[in-house]
């Protein structure tokens, strides 16, 4: 593994997320609470980044902020030449929809769909038709290793199962961009591991860029760069390796 | 959309109790609905089955009050006037007052060619015109109390006092199914001879003249002349349409149909209540997952209508299953109440206002869960799961 600080920004084409004058506050009746100040950074693509940082220090409202969840205050968010604080919510919603895969935490299944059927969710917001769905789902779930659960409920599978459903959920639409909040924080150690070697393959294999936010410092350590924030502030970038 | 309707269908018996119940209480109120509503239907029966070329004339003063038999004559000759027959409200008790049906002292010669809706074969009619003591019973009044031809009953006076007795001659129908068959006829000369030997003072008099119209555009005229016949006689009528008459009587009982339709729209209001309780919760429990398909790129409007979609299910399949149990659930009400109600009719009127109100249960009780769940912030919602 090898370690090295590097610049705030990169310049060029490869260059996926440009972050400038980011803030973001939080009201608590009448108190203004900062989360996030004037931070501002490059992505590139194929990254996968790790945030990392004390509770209360804005890590998962800065990747909202860059999924299109959640809105700054001030600042831009350019991602692949788009700037996504500007875009009205439908349009945000469509591009959520085309650029960005989602992992969270707690997997986010619908209990009520099949593996199968939760992978093919998101393709219900694309033009292909019910065979193309079930052959794109039926891929994403192979490339997870879970061919043989497809007709399994979120309550039959294991929580690394459901964590591994969730990720071929997120990659289903070949996203841009796949972000993960503590993807790994609801697991025991071993489904972890397997967790973040499908993240770490999907990655290297297939160039997918990767936001993930953790507290654990062992995850963090499988992505190329662990960015630290604290109160608010970008403090730290390390570069853990460079393909 | 065979997704949306899997996650619909699905979402909608994820938790079975609570939608057993919900389904239940929907149940019972779209019931109930349709149940007081039919009654309400049967009361109005008279008004509906009321032909327009029919004219009911009565005392001016109240209808309680009777006419002299004499006008008979006078009335048949007025031009226009095609039939004309009279009749007495008996107002008998058979055994019990809650036995209560009603008996008309009828004039047997032009009463059924007056009333085409009553149904009666000839042997009956013959049976029943040869026998000053007969009378005919409706069907359903047979049915109730097991009437048949040749039984002989004893009914107690109210309005005619003593006892009377009277020898069931048959059994008649209605052609029309709303018509009313829970009624008895007997002759208007065994009344009014009667009571020439027992109360001078009530003989020779009859309740009220129907009037038949034989050009239907003359209805109004024909209606002015009587009156004007008799406007200065000892006792002035009023002719009115039957239609009119049938409303001027059922106002009398306003009081309670008004009350039965505010109990049947309560009933309704109550539900929509339980519905939207429901709904809420449901909505409330599920902000994680609606956060999470707003986050996968579903607007709003998607996640409105899994919402709507699943209260309307479970409306359209409560508001169905009620629908079907009315009917039964009718006749066995009239069966177990002994009422004097016409037939409890389950029209098409009726099963069109149930649906319509399941569908507005469905509607309105999401309304404002709906508003919510579609309009919540991503981060907010997401923050509801773990």
């Amino acid at each position: 593994m090898t370690s090295q600080r590097s610049p705030d920004a990169h310049s060029g084409d490869d260059v996926l997320i440009a972050l400038r004058g980011v803030s973001k506050a939080y009201r608590r009746g009448k108190e203004v609470v900062p989360v996030l100040s004037d931070i501002g950074f490059d992505i590139r693509r194929g990254e996968f980044l790790a945030l990392m940082g004390p509770s209360g220090s804005g890590k998962s409202t800065l990747l909202n902020l860059i999924a299109g969840i959640d809105n700054p205050d001030s600042g831009s968010i350019v991602v692949g030449g788009n700037d996504i604080t500007r875009l009205p919510e439908a349009s945000l919603a469509d591009w959520r929809a085309a650029n960005v895969g989602f992992i969270f935490q707690f997997y986010n299944l619908m209990p009520v769909l099949t593996a199968l059927e939760n992978v093919e969710l998101p393709l219900t917001l694309t033009h292909l038709g019910r065979r193309e769905r079930r052959d794109h789902a039926l891929l994403a779930l192979e490339l997870v290793g879970l061919s043989d659960r497809i007709k399994h409920f979120p309550s039959e599978l294991s929580g690394g199962q459901q964590q591994r459903v969730a990720i071929a959920r997120a990659i289903v639409t070949d996203p841009t961009l796949l972000v993960a909040d503590e993807p790994t924080g609801d697991l025991d150690r071993q489904s972890a591991e397997e967790v973040l070697t499908i993240m770490q393959r999907l990655n290297r294999e297939m160039g997918t860029t990767i936001i993930m936010v953790t507290h654990d410092r062992r995850a963090a350590e499988h992505a190329k760069a662990i960015m630290h924030l604290e109160k608010g502030e970008l403090a730290e970038r390390v570069e853990l390796r460079r393909e | 959309m065979i997704q949306w309707f899997k996650l619909v269908a699905r979402n909608a018996w994820r938790q079975r109790l609570r939608t057993w119940l919900t389904l239940a209480g929907l149940v019972v109120a779209i019931l109930a609905f349709g149940v007081l509503q039919t009654i309400i239907s049967a009361w109005y029966a008279g008004i509906d089955n009321a032909v327009p070329s029919r004219l009911v004339t009565r005392n001016a003063i109240a209808f309680t009050m009777p006419l002299p038999h004499s006008y008979d004559k006078s009335i048949r000759a007025i031009d226009g006037v095609r039939g004309v027959t009279y009749m007495n409200i008996f107002g008998g008790i058979y055994k019990e007052n809650k036995n209560f049906f009603v008996q008309i002292a009828i004039d047997a010669g032009s009463h059924f060619d007056m009333y085409p809706e009553f149904v009666l074969s000839d042997e009956t009619r013959r049976a029943f015109m040869s026998d000053r003591r007969g009378a005919i019973v409706g069907r359903k009044l047979a049915n109730r109390f097991g009437f048949k031809p040749g039984d002989v009953i004893q009914l107690r006076g109210t309005i005619y006092p003593g006892d009377w007795e009277f020898v069931i001659e048959g059994i008649f129908d209605a052609r029309d199914p709303k018509a009313d068959t829970s009624q008895l006829f007997f002759h208007w000369d065994y009344l009014n001879e009667t009571l020439r030997a027992r109360s001078k003072a009530q003989a020779d008099q009859v309740g009220f003249f129907v009037v038949d119209v034989a050009d239907i555009d003359r209805v109004n005229e024909v209606s002015q002349t009587i009156d004007a016949l008799f406007r200065n006689s000892t006792t002035n009528t009023l002719t009115e349409t039957e239609r009119a008459f049938q409303i001027g009587f059922m106002k009398q009982t306003e009081s309670i149909l008004v009350s039965i339709r505010i109990v049947s729209v309560v009933v309704i209001g109550i539900i929509l209540a339980v519905m939207a309780n429901t709904m809420a919760m449901t909505a409330r429990e599920r902000l994680g997952e609606y956060a999470t398909l707003k986050a996968l790129g579903f607007g709003p409007g998607y996640i409105a209508r899994l919402i709507l979609g699943e209260s309307v299910m479970i409306a359209l399949i409560g508001g169905t299953i009620a629908i079907a149990l009315t009917p039964p659930v009718a006749s066995r009400l009239v069966a177990l109440t002994e009422t004097p109600l016409p037939p409890l009719i389950v029209d098409t009127k009726i099963i069109a206002l149930q649906l319509f109100a399941s569908l507005a249960v469905g509607l309105l009780s999401t309304l404002v869960p709906m508003h919510r769940a579609a309009n919540i912030r991503i981060v907010d919602g997401l923050r509801a799961v773990g």
